[in-house]
């Protein structure tokens, strides 16, 4: 009898322990026996993997520099008017202050005592040539807007320019000093057309007494910034 | 004259032309992606022109974001969200906001800049022995105290015409003052030609040394203004050797 109800205990025991062990996953209990895991280093919870995103911004266009051509009359002292062709290079260093490289080229014409006195020439063909190099400081003293017809504004701008230079005219290098005043009539936000009036000034010695020539430019152009 | 007005012409079709040409091209470039920043105080305002005079017509609102066309001077021509252009100064696009969240960072230069700059390129005019001079230089920064220069110039003078080339150490005492002083130490040589109304007189190169001083002032931008004295002393084939005053003022580029 004793045996009987130690045998009915025990495989009570047996039963009760074996069901338990398979249901033991069913709580979420498992996790104490995967031990393999404490292998990692303590502190590591998450091993991120996400690579940081790398925003490459577009760049800015800068358009400062203004580079254009331009046509017009040059009247050189004493040697009538002629077509002047020129080219322009500008900076723009700040709304109002601007700097610009100028080239221009004329080919001078007759004195009046050349044209009176029938054949006697004061200069040879290369010699009447006249090229001028400029670096000249401007300023646009009138910003403003045009308006054509109804709907259509331009913007513009009046600006006087100063400056110093090398004009190539009667076989001799000149110092020449350039001043004027000239009027930039924005098309686009990037094309402009350009009307120039300037003075260029230097010492000549070419009739024995050295005396200022002032020549006269008046010009129209185009430029465009970049 | 008839010849003459038929050559002005065809420079101004030529002009013309070349203006059309270059109206198409823009809109081929409009493919380009444009930096955008967002409007991140109550409103970002638009100027009709690229100057403080401009009228503002219009405005973006806070969280909106706009493209940059492009930047002239110190003023962005933006593009809204409906399309609408115009102008925006620095000092408003310096407070919109990146994509990443940060401040739109405008690059401007500074004194800073000025000090430790490499390169820089200039132009200066002044007068040489009584005749006119105008120079170009450009300039090599060893270290802020130390540069080395490399120098044209152009001599035009009443009785003759010269080239003038030469090299030369400048030493900044003080290279972190706005107005910094500096010394300078060269050595070249200049080429005479006796001007085509003269009789005599014939071309000849001679070697020249050079010390001078003078001021580096920092302007605006990436601009300065230079002043300088230059004491020359020509090496001549004749029994004395000429010397020669120099001085000159002008502005110069750094990069």
């Amino acid at each position: 009898m004793e045996s009987r109800v130690r045998i009915l205990f025990l495989t009570t025991a047996v039963l009760l322990s074996s069901g338990c062990a398979a249901t033991k996953d069913l709580f979420g209990l498992g996790d104490d026996e995967a031990a393999p895991r404490t292998a990692e280093p303590p502190g590591q919870v998450i091993d991120p993997e996400v690579v940081r995103r790398e925003i490459k911004e577009p760049a800015i266009d800068r358009e400062n520099f203004e580079v254009g051509g331009y046509v017009g009359v040059m009247s050189v002292e004493d040697f009538q008017s002629n077509i002047l062709y020129g080219a322009r290079l500008a900076y723009h260093l700040t709304e109002g202050f601007f700097v610009e490289g100028t080239i221009g080229q004329t080919d001078a014409g007759e004195t009046s005592y050349e044209l009176l006195s029938g054949g006697a020439q004061l200069l040879s063909a290369s010699e009447r040539q006249l090229t001028y190099y400029n670096l000249s400081v401007g300023y646009n003293v009138l910003p403003g807007e045009g308006f054509v017809g109804d709907s259509r504004a331009y913007n513009t701008s009046l600006y006087i320019v100063a400056g110093l230079g090398t004009t190539q005219f009667a076989g001799d290098d000149r110092f020449s000093v350039n001043f004027g005043a000239g009027y930039r009539f924005l098309l686009t936000d990037s094309v402009a057309l350009h009307i120039d009036f300037r003075d260029l000034l230097f010492d000549m010695d070419l009739f024995g007494e050295e005396k200022t020539a002032h020549n006269l430019e008046a010009t129209v152009g185009v430029t465009v910034f970049f | 004259m008839v010849r003459s007005f038929a050559r002005l012409c065809e420079w101004f079709a030529v002009a013309v032309l070349a203006a059309l040409a270059v109206f198409a091209l823009p809109a081929a470039a409009d493919d380009e992606p444009l930096r955008q920043v967002a409007v991140a105080e109550p409103y970002l305002e638009l100027h009709t022109g690229p100057a403080r005079g401009y009228p503002i017509f219009h405005i973006v609102e806070r969280g909106e974001s706009v493209s940059i066309v492009l930047q002239r001077t110190d003023w962005y021509l933006v593009r809204g969200a409906d399309g609408t252009e115009g102008w925006a100064n620095r000092d408003q696009m310096e407070l919109t906001l990146t994509r990443t969240g940060e401040n739109f960072v405008v690059d401007r230069a500074n004194l800073d800049d000025f000090t430790n700059a490499r390169w820089e390129i200039g132009a200066l005019a002044g007068d040489f022995g009584g005749a006119n001079v105008v120079s170009l230089y450009g300039s090599y920064s060893l270290n802020p105290y130390v540069s080395v220069e490399a120098w044209g110039s152009q001599i035009l003078g009443n009785f003759s015409n010269g080239w003038m080339g030469s090299v030369n150490i400048v030493q900044e005492t003080w290279p972190d003052w706005r107005i910094s002083p500096f010394f300078t130490l060269g050595a070249g040589f200049i080429r005479t030609e006796p001007k085509s109304t003269i009789v005599q007189g014939e071309d000849r190169t001679d070697q020249i040394g050079h010390a001078g001083a003078g001021f580096r002032i920092y302007a605006t931008r990436r601009f300065l203004l230079r002043a300088e004295f230059k004491s020359y002393v020509v090496f001549t084939s004749r029994d004395d050797n000429e010397e020669v005053e120099e001085w000159k003022v002008g502005f110069a580029y750094f990069f």
